[in-house]
């Protein structure tokens, strides 16, 4: 019977951070306010060897939450049962707190396009994802949330907008969100829309986790601006204080602070997860 | 408009194509350069997964041609499996026909090595052989092992392991103009890799197909009379090339 309930939700409602290897030292021994990490799912899908054990190390004193970033939730055609079998047996091994994936494609006939493609939000494309994410939840035997897309781009074809489609998908699925409050800012500038009133239109209930991070900024050929979801650097003033707006209006939350490229020494990552504990302080 | 997502795909890879139409900007223009962030995102993201995949050819051809190669490579070999870190397993066949390359004749066995080492790498964790079985002279001819999960073994008609050295090693001597059989075994976390002296390779092989120690000894002295048992057996000991037969195959 596929557990649902909002109680499954164990990640704490503290700062996580994005793990990467470089940091187990320092995270094994000065880990801040840091209670709980992430980890990309598809990175620990080998067979053994130092991932393992790190994440067994990592898992004595941490939460877990596992992220996918291959499932391709998103694409037109059925899920690769292959990669489907292989996060189940990641899912049993680690028993993580809470696992998440993407309002996105990447696959596409056998080729993996390794991003995050975006796609239309139509009957048709709601009916595909709810389906994918109601397999996802019946294999794993539990609740997934999924995370909102970074858009640089909009499709003509869509009827729906993001936020209800989400909606819809949480009621057909029972599936809960992941807010990407980056996201969000990173899509309402590049498409011209208030971050505020996204938020205001979310079905904020359903948020199991929040993540935030850093973005590039640069311009389309019009000079409009255009926001790049770069993981590449400190969160910047307005992200956090989207944060806040949000956490004012869901409660205390987990929230993520997500950091791949261009990976900073540990007492820059951590000060970012400072910061959202400063965040999450009144909320509590 | 609908935008199919096939033809999304084309596009992405072949930056001659044109920006599928019903892709707009925020005030319902086309989507124009915008489409190039998806671009640019799949080609750095995966030239930049072949250059942590594969640091001796990198070292060898240097950053900047290595990522003219991960270009063309990742157009004519985009991934097949959400599993990057595996990502680059036809590198070595497409170096061997690559025309600007082709030069080079032991780039693709210098791929291999790479591919090795991180097959290496995630490969499943395994105790080690217990030598104390070999103990008596029947028990240990009649013993069996198999590689650990994590040992690869690479022919080459190259000096490969030198090639490696001088690479990854500092002060390391020139290579010499020798084939070189390599070993690469993951004593703990870190892949190693270890020269292989002549008939290695062989007698290594017949024990994991099933061999007992002692037939695959007989059958390496047969080809290879100056084998010596006790240096090579050494080595797998000492790498913990070798795990318990029962042990499940790779």
């Amino acid at each position: 019977m596929l557990d649902t309930s909002p109680q499954n939700d164990r990640l704490p409602s503290a700062p996580g951070v994005g793990y990467k290897p470089q940091h187990f030292n320092d995270l094994m021994q000065t880990p801040g306010p840091v209670s709980w990490i992430e980890v990309h799912a598809e990175n620990y899908m080998g067979e053994g060897g130092r991932p393992h054990a790190q994440l067994r190390a990592l898992q004595e004193r941490f939460a877990l939450s596992v992220h996918g970033v291959g499932l391709s939730i998103g694409g037109q055609e059925p899920l690769d049962t292959e990669h489907l079998d292989r996060l189940h047996i990641l899912i049993e091994r680690t028993s993580p707190a809470s696992f998440s994936e993407h309002l996105a494609w990447s696959t596409h006939g056998a080729e993996f396009m390794n991003d995050l493609l975006p796609l239309p939000y139509t009957d048709t494309t709601l009916d595909h994802v709810a389906s994918h994410i109601t397999q996802v939840q019946d294999k794993l035997g539990r609740q997934m949330l999924l995370e909102n897309p970074s858009s640089y781009l909009a499709f003509e074809e869509s009827t729906w907008s993001e936020t209800d489609f989400l909606s819809e998908l949480v009621k057909r699925t029972g599936c809960g969100l992941l807010l990407d409050v980056n996201n969000v800012f990173i899509s309402a500038t590049n498409l011209g829309y208030s971050p505020q009133s996204y938020v205001d239109a979310y079905p904020l209930h359903a948020v199991g986790e929040i993540h935030v991070g850093g973005h590039d900024e640069d311009s389309d050929d019009q000079g409009a601006p255009l926001l790049i979801d770069s993981h590449g650097k400190p969160v910047v003033d307005p992200v956090w204080a989207l944060l806040d707006y949000t956490l004012r209006k869901t409660g205390s939350r987990p929230v993520l602070v997500e950091w791949d490229n261009d990976v900073p020494d540990w007492p820059v990552l951590r000060a970012e997860a400072e910061r959202a504990a400063k965040a999450l302080q009144p909320v509590q | 408009m609908t935008v199919s997502q096939s033809s999304f795909r084309e596009a992405l890879l072949d930056a001659e194509r044109p920006v599928p139409a019903g892709l707009n900007n925020a005030v319902g223009g086309p989507a124009g350069a915008r489409f190039s962030v998806y671009r640019n995102n799949v080609i750095v993201s995966l030239s930049e997964a072949l250059a942590t995949a594969f640091p001796l050819v990198r070292k060898l051809l240097g950053t900047e041609a290595f990522a003219q190669l991960a270009g063309v490579f990742v157009r004519a070999h985009p991934p097949d499996s959400p599993l990057i870190m595996f990502y680059g397993e036809a590198l070595p066949d497409f170096l061997r026909d690559f025309e600007p390359l082709k030069h080079i004749g032991y780039l693709p066995d210098c791929a291999r090595l790479d591919l090795a080492f991180r097959q290496s790498y995630h490969a499943a964790d395994a105790p080690p052989f217990d030598p104390s079985v070999l103990q008596g002279e029947d028990a240990g001819q009649m013993a069996r092992a198999r590689l650990a999960p994590a040992t690869r073994l690479l022919r080459s008609k190259w000096p490969l392991h030198d090639i490696w050295r001088l690479n990854m090693v500092p002060d390391a001597p020139k290579p010499r103009a020798i084939a070189q059989d390599i070993m690469i075994t993951r004593p703990e976390f870190d892949p190693q890799p270890t020269l292989l002296p002549p008939g290695s390779i062989d007698w290594l092989e017949r024990l994991h197909a099933g061999a007992t120690f002692g037939e695959a000894t007989d059958m390496v002295l047969s080809s290879n009379p100056t084998f010596d048992l006790t240096e090579t057996l050494t080595l797998a000991l000492t790498t913990h090339a070798l795990t318990d037969y029962t042990t499940k195959e790779r």
